[in-house]
């Protein structure tokens, strides 16, 4: 029986910025269903990873989407193959409103999922008409999560969603990934341990440009031993989704 | 008083002739961080276009409807021209400022030499139909036709790139590229069409400035894009980069003070005034009179 084909292949992938080798050889597989989180220190390359996948950032290596080599494609037509992206810093137009913004996303051919955005987020039909700078930073991430959602997409990626936010917040933002990974896999840069171990399936651990682990999540976070040596962080996740975060020091 | 009110009619119309070059600049500069220095080779390219066309494109003239389709032809060439320099200079030193500022500067300067080559250095007396010649009185002053036909044609390009803003997909994706062109890209939009689309915009509208200004000015001179793009530049920066709005005020006032001190002061007083208040913006309001440095562009 051969193995399952995952949906998204990064082989050798590297980075260099301003001189700097950032990624030294990133390679990992996400298969078609389930969260795959993408863990590890700050400045370890994580968000650069997500970058390069959508090529956002010159790399050299290797790309593969759904059977697709998408190394040399510009990043607007890796997106168009079925892609939603919510980036680290959110990437909201502050200048446009909340409609705007939302509308902007839409993709043809496919109807926008509107329902299922104000489902999740009914905040975002009340503030349609309200520019999106003036939104609270969780506000802020409905929108750029809804945004990711409005598309019927083949994979969300997503990074560090909860970044910042109120605890309050965090559980809802936590509860919209989880809806969304019901219906389509995620590829999940995270820092919360505790939304890591509610969601993810799969786990890579990233280190100084260079992936250090792969496996199941769950089993990487229930061992106390690993998770300080792989992640700086002092005790494992508890059920308490505002708490332990990966050791940014 | 009527000198006052002639004043602010040429005013306005010189003002009206600054935001048709400084709009499609401050556009390109805002969505495509580039700083166009070939904006005024469109503008010669409309005005020769124009003069060219008139006298020798069939159906067109120098009166009525054939000095209308004699613009028409202008304004299509300098956008024709817009679209091929971004297609072949711009696109492929993308994200390469020196080396843009280096080709566009090369532009600038070969286009009046091509022009000059083939035409000579000499100005041309401009086509002025019937319709914009004369005079029209306004509060007891007579003001030249020109200066409305100017001002009407800014207010119409304004509301058109409004409405282009406010109420299109490209312009939705044109504001949103102002902000973060790298996340308008990971949305799955190619923006390089908006690039295109923009350029092509502003060409028009500065070919249009071409057709205009040989009204205004009654002659075309291959040099004539250039010594306007420099005051273009001054709007642009007075009025924020961004703000199309604030590209208007800037427009209207640079008209006004250049006007009222070349009259009220000594001939060329005028320029430096607006220089001077080009440094009293930069000194004062980094961002321009609207004070945005990368918001909204629109109203």
């Amino acid at each position: 029986m051969s193995a399952p084909v995952p949906l998204l292949e990064a082989d050798d992938l590297h980075v260099w910025i301003e001189g700097s080798h950032i990624l030294q050889g990133v390679s990992f597989a996400v298969p078609d269903h389930g969260v795959t989180s993408v863990l590890g220190r700050n400045g370890v390359g994580k968000t650069t990873t997500v970058k390069a996948l959508l090529g956002l950032v010159p790399r050299t290596g290797r790309v593969v989407f759904d059977g697709d080599d998408i190394t040399e494609r510009p990043t607007h037509a890796i997106v168009t193959k079925g892609i939603g992206y919510v980036p680290e810093e959110r990437g909201i137009f502050a200048a446009l409103t909340v409609a705007e913004n939302l509308r902007l996303a839409e993709r043809r051919p496919g109807e926008p999922r509107y329902g299922l955005v104000h489902d999740l987020f009914p905040e975002l039909s009340k503030r349609a008409n309200q520019p999106a700078g003036t939104l609270s930073g969780g506000q802020q991430q409905m929108l750029a999560i809804g945004r990711a959602l409005l598309n019927d997409n083949r994979l969300l990626i997503v990074d560090e969603p909860t970044k910042g936010l109120a605890p309050r917040i965090v559980r809802e933002v936590a509860d919209a990934v989880a809806t969304a990974a019901e219906s389509v896999p995620v590829l999940l840069v995270e820092q919360n341990l505790s939304l890591v171990r509610r969601v993810a399936d799969q786990a890579v651990v990233i280190d100084a440009g260079h992936v250090i682990h792969t496996g199941s999540a769950s089993e990487l976070l229930d061992d106390a031993d690993r998770v300080r040596s792989l992640l700086g962080v002092a005790r494992t996740a508890t059920d308490e989704p505002t708490e332990s975060r990966v050791d940014t020091t | 008083m009527s000198t006052v009110v002639l004043l602010i009619v040429t005013g306005l119309g010189l003002g009206a002739l600054y935001f048709l070059i400084a709009s499609g600049l401050s556009l390109i500069f805002g969505l495509m961080d580039v700083l166009n220095f070939a904006h005024g080779a469109f503008l010669a390219i409309g005005a020769y276009g124009t003069w060219w066309a008139a006298e020798n494109l069939p159906g067109a003239g120098p009166a009525g409807v054939g000095f209308l389709l004699a613009m028409v032809f202008g304004v299509a060439a300098g956008t024709l021209a817009a679209v091929l320099v971004e297609l072949c200079v711009i696109r492929p030193l993308y994200g390469r400022h020196r080396e843009q500022i280096l080709a566009t500067v090369g532009l600038s300067l070969a286009v009046p030499a091509l022009i000059q080559a083939i035409w000579g250095a000499d100005p041309h007396t401009f086509p002025k139909p019937e319709l914009v010649s004369g005079t029209l009185p306004l509060l007891g002053v007579n003001v030249p036709k020109d200066r409305y036909l100017l001002i009407l044609a800014a207010i119409v390009v304004f509301v058109a790139l409004w409405l282009f803003n406010s109420r299109t997909r490209y312009g939705l994706i044109v504001r949103a590229g102002v902000q973060d062109r790298a996340m308008v890209t990971a949305l799955g939009i190619d923006v390089r069409k908006s690039f295109t689309l923009v350029f092509a915009i502003g060409g028009a509208a500065a070919a249009l400035a071409g057709s205009l200004g040989g009204l205004y000015f009654g002659v075309v001179t291959p040099t004539q894009g250039m010594s306007l793009l420099i005051f273009a530049f001054i709007v642009v920066v007075i009025g924020g980069t961004t703000s199309l709005t604030g590209c208007a005020i800037a427009s209207v006032t640079v008209g006004l003070i250049q006007q009222f001190a070349n009259y009220y002061t000594v001939a060329g007083l005028g320029d430096i005034a607006v220089v001077a208040v080009l440094a009293a913006v930069l000194l004062t309001r980094q961002g321009g009179l609207t004070g945005k440095k990368s918001a909204e562009r629109v109203a």
